[in-house]
């Protein structure tokens, strides 16, 4: 059966984790600023944003990790105006992220335009290589998968055990989600709701952005107009999935990378069969039902959505 | 500091407040426009007569601001019942697509009888795409603004399996575009030899009944109320699903309608680059006018403006046209901390009063 020969494959569970990558970056940074109780739909704008800043540091001569500051600055940049608007302002944030987006893709795709007017192909930068630890590639099937991949998908594993570590040992994960539940408890123990917030909002939107640089540093080595895609709003999705747990958001990353890896697989063994495009609709339809069901049993944060100002009830 | 609210808003404020957001928007984009190397003045000169230095100028103009009065409309009555509809684009193409189905050959009648029925078509393709996220909310509890999102990506990939499949035009030489609409189902133009057509006509009396229906209307009143405060509408017996289900209707059929008016108005068959982002826009065009649909005309012919006007100048400064999506973005951003000055007033407290509030 030509499906058992694709997922025992090497080369699918390389390609797997590499389209997972991203969205493990995404879905850390969306589920951080949802934990607080802000929804961020400037993702997709965010994402834009980290994939061109860091794409231009390196061109720039920064150097790769400068280029991963630079983008990681960028989403808390863009972070920051979310945050300015809908924490002390507590404007919609719905409007607002949307705003955002709008924003971090206009002025990233101005700022691309106007540093290279007249280039038809983009220019090509040095990216991350995959890591070759000697003795550990050399393991059978699991060598070759994890050691396939790049610095920045390490990065992104290792933010899933810095986030959760954060949200379940510490005081300051305590509070996190205590503003995202009941602000005005955290408030009454002489926490500022405000900075919390904002804080999780600005390095949420961070995380964001280095997903952004990943394919433009790592996945592909240009920008390209267009190149984000929809990745955020898949984001979003899948913090809902998660039920606003990190490890369950790596895991539905993870599922997300392995089927969309097994899509472009399918679509080359049955593509006389069904037109290609239905495997290309299959992410987004199996987003909205995971979302139906998710939606159910959803823990989610209780203040979701819901402005705080001092001295309001 | 704190912040309250305004006891009341003022009639100045309320109208002066997008205007006077929209020029920041604009000086503002003086920035990035002297960072592209250009002459400030001399763009915005050029800026502005690409919009008003002629009648072909401003009839391109009204013929960009057409679509987005419908999406921006779609916007503004979903969004009053505190429904994010994010989906107007991917309606827009159902919208299209519906059109052209009827229209390019597939019912042979006079124009009399087929404009109603492809304007029928896309409306009903157009609500029917909002149909279902407000189902799935209703239902289910799914969020809206995701469902409607990623329902664009779905409805973009259907479109380009349709260009290819059902329907592509044979005579196309295999281009992924449909048939072209029979000339009797075209939108008549409204002036000889420019592109402004009937569409315009269409989404000025579309506009004029949303906003009597939005404040005269039953309808209207339970809408408004469902926006406020859902619970308290509820619990005074208004069928909150009912009303949410409906302006999901509305909302989606006049996004259908934009795609109509861009392909049997306009273009006279369809592409996948029918819209240049009319559907995202259209959210900027609503939020600018402060969600009021008489308003939605204003914003829209300002966002044309920007866009005919941002044009002509980079082809003349050679400029980036990506500066108009910028402007669109800092007006949207600008309008958003304007409602919010228009809204609450923000008073020094002195320190020992604190405690007090």
């Amino acid at each position: 059966m030509d499906i058992l020969q694709i997922l025992v494959s090497e080369s699918f569970w390389a390609a797997s984790l590499r389209i997972a990558t991203p969205l493990i970056f995404g879905v850390l940074g969306a589920l951080l600023c949802e934990k607080s109780g802000v929804l961020n739909l400037g993702i997709e704008g965010i994402f834009v944003a980290g994939a061109m800043a860091g794409w231009m540091a390196v061109w720039l001569g920064l150097g790769l990790w400068g280029g991963v500051i630079v983008a990681a600055s960028a989403g808390a940049f863009f972070g920051l105006i979310h945050a300015i608007l809908t924490v002390p302002l507590g404007l919609s944030q719905h409007v607002s992220g949307l705003g955002v987006t709008l924003f971090a893709t206009s002025v990233s795709y101005f700022t691309y335009r106007t540093a290279l007017p007249n280039v038809s192909s983009p220019p090509r930068i040095e990216p991350f290589r995959a890591l070759d630890i000697p003795i550990l590639s050399d393991l059978p099937i699991l060598g070759p998968v994890l050691f396939q991949q790049t610095a920045l998908t390490w990065l992104a594993f290792l933010c899933v055990g810095l986030v959760w570590y954060v949200m379940n040992r510490t005081a300051l994960g305590v509070a996190l989600k205590a503003v995202g539940d009941n602000p005005s408890s955290v408030d009454a123990q002489g926490l500022s709701v405000y900075a919390l917030r904002m804080g999780a909002v600005i390095a949420g939107s961070a995380l964001m952005a280095l997903g952004g640089a990943f394919l433009t540093m790592s996945a592909f080595d240009a920008f390209f107009f267009g190149m984000v895609n929809g990745r955020g709003w898949i984001c979003i999705a899948l913090v809902i999935f998660a039920s606003w747990r990190p490890g369950k958001a790596l895991l539905g990353a993870l599922l997300f990378g392995a089927f969309d890896a097994l899509q472009v697989r399918l679509q080359t063994e049955v593509g006389a069969l069904v037109p290609g495009q239905v495997f290309l609709m299959a992410p987004y339809i199996l987003s909205i039902i995971a979302l139906v069901i998710a939606a159910r049993s959803a823990d989610y944060p209780r203040a979701l959505l819901t402005p705080w100002f001092k001295g309001q009830r | 500091m704190r912040i309250e609210p305004r006891t009341r808003s003022s009639r100045a404020l309320t109208f002066g407040v997008p205007v006077l957001s929209a020029l920041i928007a604009l000086a503002l984009a003086a920035v990035p426009l002297a960072f592209a190397g250009a002459n400030v003045f001399t763009a915005y000169g050029e800026m502005a007569r690409g919009v008003f230095g002629s009648m072909f100028a401003v009839s391109e103009m009204l013929t960009r601001a057409t679509p987005l009065i419908f999406t921006g409309l779609a916007a503004a009555l979903a969004f009053r019942a505190k429904l994010w509809n994010i989906g107007a684009e991917g309606q827009l193409y159902l919208g299209a697509m519906a059109a052209v189905a009827v229209g390019a050959g597939w019912i042979d009648a006079p124009g009399l009888v087929l404009i109603p029925l492809i304007i029928l078509a896309g409306c009903a393709a157009g609500a029917a795409g909002m149909a279902l996220p407000a189902m799935l909310k209703t239902r289910f509890g799914a969020d809206e603004v995701v469902t409607t999102l990623l329902l664009n990506f779905v409805i973009l990939i259907f479109l380009q399996m349709m260009l290819e499949g059902p329907l592509q035009d044979p005579m196309g030489l295999g281009w992924p575009q449909s048939s072209p609409i029979l000339d009797q189902g075209m939108l008549p133009p409204l002036m000889e030899r420019m592109r402004l057509h009937s569409g315009l006509i269409i989404a000025l009396v579309c506009a004029v009944v949303a906003q009597f229906m939005l404040a005269r209307s039953v309808w209207g009143f339970r809408l408004r109320a469902v926006g406020e405060n859902a619970a308290a509408a509820r619990h005074a017996g208004i069928r909150v699903n009912r009303s949410l289900m409906s302006v999901a209707l509305v909302s989606g059929a006049l996004a259908g309608m934009a795609g109509v008016s861009e392909v049997a108005g306009l273009k006279g068959y369809l592409t996948s680059d029918l819209s240049p982002g009319f559907g995202y826009t259209g959210i900027v065009v609503a939020m600018l006018a402060g969600l009021n649909p008489l308003g939605v005309v204003v914003s829209a012919i300002f966002i044309a403006s920007v866009f005919v006007g941002a044009d002509s100048m980079s082809r003349a400064m050679g400029v980036s046209s990506y500066l108009a999506d910028l402007v669109v973005a800092m007006s949207l951003l600008c309008v958003l901390i304007g409602g919010f000055f228009a809204r609450f007033r923000i008073t020094r407290v002195r320190p020992g009063q604190e405690s007090a509030a």
